[in-house]
C-alpha cells in the first residue's frame, strides 16, 4: 500500500496546543513523524537579554504555564551560584515546597489527560478535582493560582506563616488517601491496563540513546533524577526515593508519575514539618560577575537545562533554555514508529508534553529577509510568501 | 439575528443561543496556564456546564471563541482564518494580560503583541492568568452582550463612530488658551 500523509494541527479539535504532526502512514501503521513544533515562539530568550534580574524572573515563570516555578528556580539557582550567594535554609525548604506541589499539580493534570484521551472520563474529573486541593494551598502559600512569583534572587518574597503551614498539612491526608486510590488504580482497573500496556514500548538503551529525561526515561529503567544526582534546594535532606519502572511503555510511565505523586505528598509534608526557622532572603547584588552556569533542575516532565552567562552587569549576557519536552520528542517519533494511528493520542500524551516551552527555532529566508520560526523550509515546506491568506502582520 | 425571516424560527434559535453558549479555545502563543485555567472550568469545582456551556473543538460548532495568549507573527493567520470560520453571531474573549494587551511579551521580536490587531474582540479578561470564576465571568458578560445585541438586531450599535472631521479654522479646545 502506497504511504500517505496525515496532517494534524496546528489547531484540531484532539490538540489542545498548536502543533503540526505530518504523520506519514502505511495503512493503519505509522512509517514515520514529522513534527512541527514553532508556532508558539515567542522570543523569550531574546527579551531575557534585556530585562534585568528583577524584571527577568516574571517573565522566565511565563515560559510555561505548568513548570513555572521550575523556571524561575533554575534561573534564580543559576545566577545566585554566579554571585557566589548561599540562600537561607528557610528559603530553600520553601521553594523545595513550591516545587513539588507543583510536581503534584502537574501530576495530577497529566494523569487526567492520559485518562481523558483514553475515553476514561471518570478518573479525568476525579484527578482535577484533587488537583484543586493542590491549587487552593498554592494559592494559600504564594497568592495566584499559576504564576507563583516566589522567587526572588537570594530567596524567596513571601513567607509561610504557621496558619497557612497548619492548613496545608491538614489537606494533605486527603490527598494521600486519594492517591493511594489512584496508585491502587493504575495496577488494576481494566481499562487503562488494556489501553496502555505494551503501547510505545521503548528499550533502556534506545531511552539513552534518543536523550529521553524524566519520568519518560524512568519508565524505561533509567535511573536517574537531578534532585538525587545532583542535588539542589534542600533534596539531599530530605528522605525519599526515585521511582523508576521496567515496563518501558505508556503503562510503565503512568506508575512513574503516580509513584512520584506519592513522593511528592512525603517530601511537602517533611518539609512542612522540618521548616527551619529564620530569614527568607539575603540581599543580593546588583550585578553578576563575568561568569557562565549551567544550572540543572527536575521538573515534573523531566531534566530542566538553563545556560546562562554573565558579563558583569545586572543582565544575563545569553540564556539558553533546554526544556524538558523537547528532550522528550525525540523519543515519541520513535515510540510511534509501528503503532496504530488510534494510539497517536495515548503515546504523545505519555510524554506529558507542554509546548510554549518548546518551540525556539528561527530560520531566516535569504530570498525575502523575513525571519520564519520552523524548518529551514519555512512553514511546512511551502514557501510563506505564497500564502494567499491576505492577511499578514 | 442571522437567522432569516422573523417571528417563532428566530426567536427559537436566538433563545437557544442565550442558553447554550459554545466556546472554543485557540492558543495563539500563551504560555498554557490560561489554557489549563479554562479545562480547570470545566472540572467537578466549577462546573461551566450548568450554565449549558460547553467546550467544542471545532470552530463551525462555536458561538464564543476564546484567545489565550499574545499572537506570535506564525499563529497570527491562521487565528484569523479559525476566526473566518466561526458563525455569525460570533464573540471574542481576550483571556489574559497577554491576550488584551502583550503582558510579558510586549514587544517581543515575534509576536503581534495583542489579539485585537488581528480580530475584533468584545471582552477582555484581565489576569496572568485570570482565576476560573473570571473566566466564567467574562462568558456570561458575553451572554449578556448577545442578549442587547439580539434585541439591537446587530452589533452594530455598539460600534464606536468615528470622532467627526475637525471644522477647518476652528481651534480645539486643547489649543485654546
Ligand atoms: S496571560 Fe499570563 S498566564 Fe495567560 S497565557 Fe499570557 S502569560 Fe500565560
Amino acid at each position: 500500500m502506497p504511504e500517505v500523509v496525515v496532517p494534524i494541527g496546528p489547531h484540531h479539535p484532539a490538540l489542545k496546543e498548536p502543533v503540526n504532526f505530518r504523520v506519514i502512514a502505511d495503512g493503519e501503521k505509522i512509517v514515520r513523524l514529522e513534527l512541527d513544533l514553532s508556532y508558539n515562539h515567542r522570543g523569550i530568550e531574546k527579551a531575557a537579554e534585556q530585562r534585568n534580574f528583577i524584571r527577568v524572573l516574571p517573565l522566565l515563570e511565563r515560559v510555561c504555564g505548568i513548570c513555572s516555578h521550575s523556571h524561575a528556580t533554575a534561573f534564580a539557582k543559576g545566577v545566585e551560584e554566579i554571585m557566589g550567594l548561599e540562600i537561607p535554609p528557610r528559603a530553600r525548604y520553601i521553594r523545595t515546597i513550591i516545587a513539588e506541589l507543583e510536581r503534584m499539580h502537574s501530576h495530577l493534570l497529566w494523569l487526567g489527560v492520559a485518562a481523558h484521551e483514553i475515553g476514561f472520563n471518570t478518573l479525568f474529573m476525579w484527578s482535577w478535582r484533587d488537583r484543586e486541593a493542590v491549587q487552593d494551598t498554592l494559592e494559600e502559600m504564594s497568592g495566584n493560582r499559576v504564576h507563583y512569583g516566589m522567587n526572588e534572587i537570594g530567596g524567596v518574597r513571601r513567607d509561610l506563616t504557621p496558619a497557612q503551614i497548619k492548613t496545608a498539612l491538614a489537606r494533605l491526608p486527603d490527598l494521600e488517601d486519594r492517591i493511594q486510590k489512584y496508585v491502587g488504580m493504575v495496577n488494576s482497573e481494566e481499562t487503562m491496563l488494556i489501553r496502555f500496556r505494551g503501547v510505545g514500548k521503548m528499550s533502556r538503551e534506545e531511552a539513552l540513546k534518543y536523550g529521553a529525561v524524566g519520568p519518560t526515561a524512568r519508565a524505561s529503567g533509567v535511573d536517574y533524577d537531578v534532585r538525587r544526582d545532583d542535588p539542589y534546594l534542600a533534596y539531599d535532606e530530605i528522605p525519599w526515593k526515585v521511582i523508576t519502572d521496567n515496563h518501558g511503555d505508556v503503562y510503565g510511565r503512568t506508575r512513574v508519575r503516580v509513584g512520584e505523586l506519592w513522593e511528592s505528598t512525603q517530601i511537602v509534608r517533611f518539609c512542612l514539618e522540618n521548616i527551619p526557622a529564620g530569614p527568607v532572603r539575603v540581599e543580593a547584588p546588583k550585578n553578576a560577575p563575568e561568569g557562565e552556569i549551567l544550572s540543572r533542575y527536575e521538573a515534573p516532565r523531566g531534566e530542566l537545562a538553563h545556560y546562562i552567562r554573565t558579563n558583569g552587569t545586572d543582565k544575563v549576557e545569553r540564556i539558553d533554555i533546554r526544556s524538558p519536552t523537547l528532550a522528550n520528542w525525540t523519543s515519541v517519533a520513535m515510540c510511534l514508529t509501528g503503532q496504530n494511528l488510534a494510539d497517536i493520542p495515548v503515546i504523545v500524551a505519555a510524554i506529558d508534553p507542554c509546548l510554549s516551552c518548546t518551540c525556539r527555532m528561527v530560520v531566516v529566508h535569504r530570498r525575502g529577509g523575513r525571519a520564519v520560526p520552523g524548518t529551514a523550509a519555512g512553514e511546512s515546506g511551502h514557501d510563506p510568501k505564497s500564502r494567499q491568506d491576505g492577511w499578514r502582520p | 439575528m442571522a437567522v432569516p425571516g422573523n417571528g417563532i424560527s428566530r426567536r427559537l434559535v436566538s433563545w437557544a443561543r442565550i442558553k447554550s453558549p459554545w466556546i472554543t479555545v485557540y492558543n495563539s502563543g500563551g504560555c498554557n496556564a490560561c489554557d489549563i485555567e479554562i479545562i480547570a472550568c470545566l472540572m467537578p469545582r466549577f462546573d461551566v456546564e450548568r450554565f449549558g456551556i460547553l467546550v467544542r473543538g471545532s470552530p463551525r460548532h462555536a458561538d464564543i471563541l476564546i484567545v489565550t495568549g499574545t499572537p506570535t507573527l506564525k499563529q497570527a493567520s491562521r487565528l484569523r482564518r479559525v476566526w473566518e470560520q466561526i458563525p455569525e453571531p460570533k464573540y471574542v474573549i481576550a483571556l489574559g494580560a497577554c491576550g488584551s494587551s502583550g503582558g510579558v511579551f510586549r514587544g517581543l521580536y515575534q509576536v503581534v503583541d495583542r489579539v485585537e490587531s488581528v480580530i475584533p474582540v468584545d471582552v477582555y479578561v484581565a489576569g496572568c492568568p485570570p482565576r476560573p470564576d473570571e473566566i466564567i465571568n467574562a462568558v456570561v458578560r458575553c451572554i449578556d452582550l448577545l442578549r442587547e445585541d439580539t434585541a439591537h438586531g446587530g452589533k452594530e450599535w455598539r460600534q464606536k463612530k468615528p470622532l467627526p472631521a475637525p471644522v477647518p479654522g476652528e481651534k480645539s479646545p486643547a489649543e485654546v488658551p
